[in-house]
């Protein structure tokens, strides 16, 4: 690993006063450790925010839960305030990495990790995100795990987190300060297609730190699920995941969220369906339809095209499941009654 | 160079290092404790755990400055009745994943007596009894390239239950 400058940072303003090109903010460590072993991230000056207060989930008075950015992945799913209000983020977090990668990785780096594209990873090939305008290895490459949509000629990378799609589901928000002050970032605006210019993966300035997520109340999260599709039961990134929320009252879809996973450059907020679906009937057909609609845009390259049918029957599953789930609940209250 | 201060099993350590070092390397070339496993080196593998501050990290992907001040927990600094049980329960074969295995277990343990659910949690508000399944999900970060995983499961199930009911008696 190159070597490099070394500053703990304080506080805040001091970790955005000495932030410059060629400089790094270094979370957990569990994604840039790595890539600059690898020599993909060659920063020359390591700014260490570990230690920055950033570390509270706090309930604000509108029921928002603020959501420190230096939240360690583990200490987020264990909380009992998301864990029963919100689901599907605790299952999404708990369905990403390791027990002791989670332990360390912190929710501001997650929205920041890079892609797992394996050409991404290998400095000997092309790849537009490491070297602008070298062209792209995955086009014609191994694409079994890349991008169904939203992709370009210039880049079909998908982005790997579980806890960002959820998020999209949920409307969060990220909260960004520099020495110009502080911004929200819609957390759908937050990381960016690829387009002509697929090394510009978030709508984050360079001088930006992420300081918080917030999430929104939601009570239809309350009947929420994350399911994750992956080659093996345990510590894989995703094939296709879902991140969905369901409230049915007298047959129809009274409020509903949707987001996919492992489709796309960013959490894929799947808007066309949830269209589709309000006040329909919540009938599996309907399902099936709303997950057609979402990916009548769906392109496919040499290996990856079962994502889109896979995709389709992971959306219907688990709306189905999360129908069937709260006709029980209602059923349950029903009988208590 | 960097100077980092260890509560190092108990005892502490100081040790200058540059800032890419990771705590991995710390450990095994400065301090000499060589029981903390080299395997990936990538955080994949999980034969680098440690424990900090009494939780389970992969000690690669840790810098060493990023830890000072912190009390660190190898192998060495173990005894605990997981040892006995991998042994009696072929846990291993060529022992090179068995001091993360242990270290990992020991935080997931502890990680399952405060509460917490897992990936394979049906519900994930409720916290789950430590069923085969979720030692198995918990434990994934640990890989082990004999594939002694059922020795693993069976050791770690064992001490979770507080006894020895699997023991074939002696003869």
């Amino acid at each position: 690993m190159r070597d490099f400058g070394y500053l703990a940072a304080p506080d805040v303003a001091t970790a955005v006063r000495e932030i410059r090109p060629g400089a790094k903010f270094l979370g957990g460590g569990t994604n840039l450790v790595d890539l600059m072993r690898e020599g993909i991230e060659t920063p020359d000056t390591v700014i260490d925010i570990s230690r920055l207060p950033l570390t509270g989930v706090d309930e604000l008075a509108d029921g928002t839960i603020r959501i420190g950015a230096l939240v360690r992945n583990s200490d987020l799913a264990a909380h009992p305030v998301i864990r029963a209000r919100f689901p599907v983020l605790a299952q999404a977090v708990l369905s990403g990495a390791s027990g002791q990668l989670r332990n360390m990785a912190t929710v501001g780096g997650n929205l920041l990790q890079r892609t797992r594209c394996p050409y991404f990873y290998d400095g000997t090939l092309p790849c537009n995100k490491r070297e602008p305008g070298s062209g792209c290895a995955a086009v014609c490459g191994f694409n079994r795990m890349h991008a169904i949509l939203g992709a370009s000629e210039h880049c079909i990378a998908t982005h790997p987190s579980d806890l960002c799609v959820a998020l999209a589901a949920l409307d969060a928000v990220v909260e960004v300060e520099s020495v110009r002050g502080v911004r929200r970032i819609p957390l759908p605006e937050f990381h960016r297609l690829p387009g002509d210019t697929p090394h510009v993966e978030t709508a984050l300035e360079p001088d930006e730190l992420v300081t918080a997520v917030e999430v929104p109340p939601a009570p239809v999260a309350a009947n929420s699920r994350y399911r994750k599709v992956r080659d093996r039961a345990s510590y894989a990134f995703a094939l296709v995941s879902v991140a969905a929320a369901l409230r049915v009252t007298d047959g129809r879809v009274a409020a509903v969220r949707l987001a996919l996973g492992g489709v796309a450059a960013r959490p894929w907020r799947a808007s066309e369906a949830e269209r589709v679906l309000a006040g329909a009937p919540a009938t599996e057909a309907r399902f099936r339809r709303a997950a057609d609609a979402e990916l009548a845009a769906a392109t496919s390259r040499r290996d990856n095209g079962f994502k889109i049918e896979l995709a389709a029957r992971t959306i219907t599953a688990t709306l189905v499941l999360l129908a069937t789930e709260e006709n029980t609940e209602e059923n349950t209250e029903e009988n208590a009654r | 160079m960097v100077e980092v201060r260890l509560n190092l099993n108990g005892t502490a350590a100081v040790v200058d290092v540059e800032p890419r070092v990771s705590l991995l390397d710390a450990l095994r070339e400065r301090l000499e404790l060589t029981g903390t496993k080299k395997g990936c080196n990538q955080g994949a593998c999980g034969a680098c755990t440690v424990l900090a501050d009494g939780r389970r990290i992969v000690s690669c992907l840790a810098l060493a400055v990023q830890y000072d001040g912190r009390e660190i927990t190898t192998i060495e600094g173990v005894s605990h009745p997981l040892q006995r049980a991998f042994a009696r329960h072929d846990g291993f074969q060529c022992g090179y994943c068995t001091s993360g295995q242990i270290c990992s277990a020991i935080g997931m343990l502890a990680e399952h007596k405060e509460g917490t659910a897992s990936a394979v949690t049906e519900h994930v508000e409720e916290s789950p009894e430590l069923t085969e399944d979720e030692i198995r999900e918990r434990m994934s970060g640990n890989l082990c390239r004999c594939g002694a995983y059922n020795g693993i499961v069976d050791a770690i199930d064992e001490v979770a239950h507080g006894g020895t009911r699997d023991e074939v008696p002696a003869t």
